[in-house]
């Protein structure tokens, strides 16, 4: 009843899951509005699936509460199931099975009829570009097209809310573009999506909202500009062709960029943070000033890239510890930070 | 692996955004299915299975084949006179040891099954929450089924000739599946109590070899001590043994068959609500 009035897709309160002595969740108040992309942004062993987990009636919260669209998610875990959809970090499809079947056997006990579930199903996997491998098992898929056939499951009902588990984690940079594209078109809809990640570049892309949760708890939330000026507006990498012109250069780029500077294990690199006085919109201009006061200076740059802040760097400017030594979460995934290479942020805006 | 996913990924075609638009506009969902809907859409899971898995058969087909034969050629001499005479006597017990002994796989199966992600995403459907487990069961019981035509055949080509005719076959074999279904609830809930798929075949050798073999199935229990004839002869796998025995040699025991249906029903009220309480839990 709530629902309406309010225009909430979450509400959660105190929000606490703990698994033996550590506490995943600890505490954790969300308000996503309905129509919406809410970025759930952590390290591994944040707390991000644990919550995910409560809000789709998987796991019981220790302490709070939470509602969807305005139903309790344990007195009235039925009525949200009825309206949310979950696709994990791994797939939530039955490997055994064929992609034609899996959707047939979803549709079913969605409650289609063998032909409704049928046709559904075949133009599912025609949307997704997976009508060739529809009869191949999706033991077989490669990981773009497992994670295509996953979202297609949590879709057969358009759902009024979709939980996003980490959705692109360990894709290679084309198939996770396609998965943004799925997403933009499940929310043109309508449909609220909660999206978890350790990406800001995907946060950034989605989100409208973001929350950063950090041991179980959100260390800051708000609109991505909010939080964008509260890290800095980018990073800039060079490398220089002549070691020992490096500590003139970073001199330069201090004055010019009223920036951070540090200076890289490898004597030609340095890297500058952007103070929060540069906004998104003037990152890339202020950096190319600062480009050309190295080559007014005579200093020769080899390479060159202006990136958002990693997930690293948020954590930095937020928690003053950095992601790796955040508490264990046994739901997370193994996945070690920035192993996926794909998203080092330096390969955003090549110069 | 790594070579054909990316062979794979570069063929892949691309998404249709329009299409994909056609069809989530559409908010109708359709009335919430059945309990009997699920359950068989989850039997129906579990055959796609068998048919993408063909190997798992080799329980159900190999097994039952193996203990007809061992049984027959060791005990028929010393127990029986022959093999032949033996036979008479011994093939609907060893149908329903080697049926009931199946059962246990179903506990391995749903331990390793429920690891995956795909369970999250049953348990987070609107639906009636035991189908999950009742498609197993379902499935199952095809393999049972399976089994017991396997264990017939070789009985019958050994020599084995039931007085009860086809219809009193059918009915034993109908009561067994049926027991067997009901029995499976206990690996059920040890296969999601226990963590590990060795733990959960570690504990359900121990309850099955004592409770398969100390039953009627190979020997008449008079001729066992006291103490053990009265655990022998109250063993829900000696009542069914009888019942079996009895339907497919042409006689009605109605009582030996109230009481399997008996202990059928006991096992699914005492062992379906904890398998659900842990299920819910998982």
């Amino acid at each position: 009843m709530s629902t309406q009035t309010s225009g909430m897709a979450i509400e959660t309160a105190g929000l606490v899951k703990t698994f033996g002595e550590t506490r995943a969740v600890d505490g954790v108040d969300l308000s996503v509005p309905a129509g919406t992309v809410y970025g759930v942004l952590g390290p591994n062993g944040a707390g991000k699936t644990t919550t995910v987990k409560m809000l789709a009636t998987l796991l019981r919260p220790d302490g709070g509460e939470a509602h969807v669209f305005g139903h309790d998610v344990v007195r009235e875990a039925d009525e949200v199931r009825g309206r949310v959809s979950l696709t994990g970090q791994y797939a939530s499809v039955d490997e055994d099975l064929t992609g034609t079947e899996n959707l047939v056997l979803l549709g079913r006990l969605l409650g289609h009829h063998k032909k409704a579930a049928r046709s559904r199903a075949a133009q599912l996997l025609e949307a997704f570009g997976l009508t060739e491998a529809a009869g191949k098992q999706v033991k077989q898929y490669s990981g773009g097209m497992r994670r295509r056939i996953d979202i297609a499951a949590s879709i057969l009902n358009t759902p009024d809310l979709l939980f996003l588990d980490e959705p692109t984690t360990g894709l290679d940079p084309r198939s996770r573009n396609q998965v943004w594209d799925i997403v933009r078109a499940v929310v043109a809809q309508g449909t609220t999506v909660l999206l978890t990640t350790q990406y800001l570049d995907e946060a950034d892309q989605l989100a409208s909202r973001i929350a950063v949760i950090d041991r179980g708890r959100v260390i800051a939330e708000g609109t991505k500009g909010e939080l964008k000026s509260s890290v800095g507006a980018g990073t800039v990498h060079l490398r220089l062709r002549d070691p020992d012109r490096r500590d003139l250069a970073a001199g330069l780029l201090r004055r010019a960029l009223d920036a951070q500077v540090q200076l890289e294990h490898d004597p030609v690199a340095l890297t500058a943070r952007l103070g929060a006085a540069a906004s998104d919109d003037n990152a890339a201009e202020q950096a190319s000033r600062a480009l050309g006061e190295l080559a007014r200076a005579g200093i020769t740059v080899d390479n060159f890239s202006l990136g958002q802040p990693s997930l690293d760097e948020v954590f930095l400017a937020l928690t003053g510890h950095d992601t790796h030594d955040s508490g264990h979460d046994p739901h997370d995934s193994g996945h070690a930070d920035g192993s996926d290479h794909s998203h080092d942020p330096k390969d955003e805006v090549a110069a | 692996m790594s070579t054909a996913t990316s062979t794979e990924s570069k063929e892949l075609a691309p998404v249709s955004a329009e299409s994909l638009a056609a069809l989530l506009i559409s908010k109708e969902r359709p009335p919430r299915p059945s309990a009997w809907s699920t359950s068989m859409t989850f039997g129906w899971r579990a055959i796609l299975k068998i048919k993408h898995v063909p190997e798992q058969l080799f329980d159900v087909t190999a097994f039952p084949i193996m203990m007809v034969l061992m049984y027959t050629y060791l005990f028929g001499g010393a127990l029986a006179g022959s093999p032949k005479e033996y036979i008479q006597f011994l093939l609907p017990g060893i149908l329903v040891m080697s049926v009931v002994m199946i059962t246990m796989y179903t506990g391995v199966s749903v331990n390793t099954d429920i690891e995956k992600g795909v369970f999250d995403r049953f348990r987070s459907l609107p639906i009636w929450r035991p189908s999950t487990m009742v498609g197993y069961l379902l499935g199952d019981a095809l393999r049972y089924t399976i089994a017991s035509a396997v264990m017939l055949t070789v009985g019958i080509i050994l020599g084995y000739r039931p007085d009860g005719g086809v219809g009193g076959v059918l009915a034993g074999i109908a009561l067994l599946v049926l027991f067997s279904f009901a029995f499976s609830w206990i690996w059920t809930m040890f296969g999601l109590m226990l963590r590990t798929e060795k733990s959960v075949m570690g504990v359900s050798m121990m309850v099955i070899f004592p409770l398969t073999f100390l039953s009627n199935v190979f020997v008449d229990p008079k001729t066992m001590p006291g103490w053990l004839q009265a655990f022998v002869n109250n063993s829900p796998i000696t009542h069914l043994a009888s019942a079996v025995r009895g339907l497919m040699g042409g006689d009605w025991p109605a009582a030996e068959v109230a009481w399997a249906l008996g202990w059928a029903g006991l096992f699914v009220l005492v062992f379906g609500p904890i398998t659900m309480r842990l299920y819910n839990r998982k």
